[in-house]
């Protein structure tokens, strides 16, 4: 057969290829790693722990639906209560610092400085290190005895004439906490929000500055508008992360000392595995849902949703 | 409203210069346009104009104030930018208010100001709208709303209208040279498209390759071009080009031989290699002209494009006339004597 005789024809496809055509069956087959990853994993825990929160359950033995009797016993429990205050400000004095000290930073990187891929990547080191490992590091630092902070100011430059007690006090031992936890946050913050600043078109700023813009007024005008959407969703995680914190704050002081630095998430577990009350732990951990969903509603709502974002009508 | 010089303007990124002593005045009122190919150095010599580039050496002035180093806002300048550069969170009305409300001006007068800026745009239905909902012709008008509410001594334009479709930018460009002719504003506008030089400027400054190839009157650059870049960057389709030699009172090329200029300029003695140039609707049809081949013919309507081989080159003619020869046949043209340009070979400078 030469090229001119020659028929043009579409061979039929086979079965399995027809198979893969029909939408229904691909649909089914793309759906089921993910959806059953979810429900294995995130839905089963989840539904098991909102179940157990409403229970008596001990390690090793079956517990009995007992309702709410949980939560009114956590109510007059000042340990729950003390650790509830505590987490709260935990993440809001640990979220203001990482996103003023995170925003500096990213402002920073934003401009051409010398080495700047350089000293992007050291600020990334913190997230990369596991938070198990840069826990111990800070629980060496706050050592009573063997801490570097209190041998350069007692020992070297002779400021105070006694070691520091970071951990042994309740406030120390918060605010030391909180330091860890900024220390670790930043990188995700600076990052993310220079990602934000990078999406900002310099020839804004060239017109700001046309217009008779200072520097202060166009990050005022400019800057923080823009960012405010990134900004939202970096502080919905930030708060979300910092909130449901457990690592740190287990590895360094196990919620000490008398359990003055206890957050929901290391009380909840405190009381549920090495206190064997299952249920107990499970209501910890269930009550703190409803401040999440609080606190994402209100930076999905209060800072995200611009109404220059939407819409692109040209009616 | 002010007059700008631009005297032996340096410009260097690094070691690389890119402007390499540039000099231009700018009249009172004046629409001036910065014409050449990318890389040219017109953005960058606008930007310095502006404040958004140093000045490496030589010097700018505005007013007969020199600017080299007074920040961009003290230059009472607006700039009109390619991308618009609108901020997108504020809605129009703030965008033309933005420079008043920071030099904290009363609320009559932003009103004031804003409102003459949209009525002479037409932009009063939109004032409470965001960029993302105006079309592209819109923003343009927003942006250059901005810069009418500054009452600025010289508007500068980076090639405003090449992000626009091309009906809307022949629109936008009567509109522009429009609004100069009311505001009488000092204008610095920067394109590569030499159509918007020829229809808007009162002068055009053609840049190669960070110098001036030419500056003067769109007629004057059309008319007696310097030398082959601007004769060939200027006029659209471009000047034909024919490389040979004068001898006996013609000019020939191959075995093709075509008339001289009217005025014979006094460089074009006998034996003289030169390169003849010709625009396309400059060839008229001639049966007592020289014989061309077809290639392909192109008819707009209002005139016919043909390219045909005179010889062993190509040229391109533009006619009046409807051409009814197919590819293949001749066509008898001839250039008009009148219109003839010559150019050294080697330098490519006019003979004259």
């Amino acid at each position: 057969m030469d090229a001119s005789t020659w028929v043009a024809k579409r061979p039929t496809p086979s079965a399995l290829a027809q198979l893969f055509d029909n939408k229904a069956f691909l649909i089914a087959v793309c759906l089921f790693p993910a959806v059953g990853l979810l429900l294995v994993f995130l839905t089963y825990p989840l539904g098991l722990g909102i179940y157990l929160a409403f229970t008596d359950t001990e390690i090793g033995g079956n517990g009995h639906w007992i309702g709410l009797e949980n939560f009114e016993y956590l109510l007059t429990d000042r340990i729950f209560i003390n650790s509830v205050w505590n987490t709260m400000f935990y993440t809001f004095v640990a979220t203001v610092g990482k996103f003023a000290l995170g925003l500096w930073l990213a402002l920073l990187l934003n401009h051409h400085i010398p080495f700047q891929s350089a000293i992007r990547a050291i600020i990334l080191l913190p997230y990369i290190v596991p938070t198990v490992l840069s826990a111990i590091a800070f629980w060496w630092i706050y050592d009573p005895q063997f801490s570097i902070i209190s041998y350069v100011v007692v020992d070297q430059l002779h400021l105070r004439d006694k070691y520091f007690d970071f951990l042994g006090e309740p406030w120390p031992a918060r605010w030391s906490l909180i330091v860890a936890n900024i220390w670790r946050g930043i990188p995700f913050v600076a990052i993310t929000l220079l990602a934000g600043l990078q999406t900002i078109s310099p020839s804004l700023y060239e017109a700001a500055m046309l217009d008779g813009a200072s520097p202060w007024q166009q990050f005022r005008r400019i800057t923080a508008p823009l960012l405010m959407p990134i900004l939202a969703i970096v502080m919905t995680f930030s708060v979300l992360f910092t909130f449901t914190d457990f690592q740190l704050v287990y590895a360094i002081t196990r919620g000490g000392p008398i359990n003055s630095t206890h957050l929901m998430a290391t009380l909840a577990f405190q009381r549920g595995i090495p206190g064997a009350q299952l249920g107990e732990g499970a209501a910890i951990a269930v009550a703190m849902i409803p401040f999440l969903i609080f606190a994402t509603l209100f930076s999905y709502y209060a800072l995200g949703n611009r109404k220059w974002q939407q819409g692109s009508d040209n009616d | 409203m002010a007059t700008v010089s631009v005297r032996a303007v340096r410009k260097a990124f690094g070691s690389t210069e890119v402007l390499h002593g540039v000099d231009v005045e700018v009249e009172d009122g004046e629409f001036v346009i910065l014409v050449g190919p990318s890389g040219c150095g017109k953005s960058t010599l606008l930007r310095m104009i502006a404040g958004l580039e140093n000045v490496t050496r030589g010097e700018i002035a505005i007013g007969g104030r020199v600017v080299n180093n007074v920040a961009p806002k003290e230059r009472d300048i607006a700039m009109v930018f390619q991308n618009y550069a609108l901020y997108p969170h504020m809605t129009v009305h703030d965008n033309m208010a933005f420079s008043l409300s920071l030099l904290n001006a009363p609320k009559e007068v932003i009103a004031a100001k804003v409102g003459r800026a949209a009525e002479i745009l037409g932009l009063q239905p939109y004032l409470q709208r965001y960029p993302r909902q105006l079309s592209g012709g819109q923003r343009q008008r927003v942006a250059m709303g901005r810069a009418i509410v500054r009452d600025p001594q010289v508007f500068l334009f980076d090639e405003p209208l090449s992000n626009l479709d091309a009906k809307l930018r022949v629109a936008m460009r009567a509109e522009i040279k429009d609004l100069h002719q009311r505001l009488g504003t000092t204008t610095i506008y920067v394109t590569h498209d030499q159509i918007e030089a020829m229809t808007m400027a009162d002068k055009i400054v053609v840049m190669n390759g960070g110098n001036v190839e030419q500056m003067g009157g769109p007629l004057d650059l059309y008319d007696r071009p310097d030398n082959l870049f601007v004769a060939g960057f200027i006029g659209s389709p471009a000047m034909n080009f024919l490389k040979g030699e004068i001898r006996g009172g013609a000019f020939h090329t191959g075995d093709v031989a075509l008339p001289l200029p009217l005025q014979v300029p006094s460089g074009a003695q006998d034996g003289r290699r030169v390169i003849y140039g010709i625009r396309p609707e400059h060839l008229l049809l001639d049966a007592a002209g020289v014989a061309a081949t077809v290639h392909v013919t192109e008819p707009t309507g209002s005139e016919t494009q043909v390219i045909m081989n005179l010889g062993t080159t190509q040229v391109v003619g533009a006619f009046r006339e409807r051409i009814t020869q197919k590819p293949g046949q001749s066509l008898h043209i001839a250039p008009d004597p009148a219109l003839v340009h010559l150019f050294d070979e080697k330098t490519g400078t006019r003979l004259s």
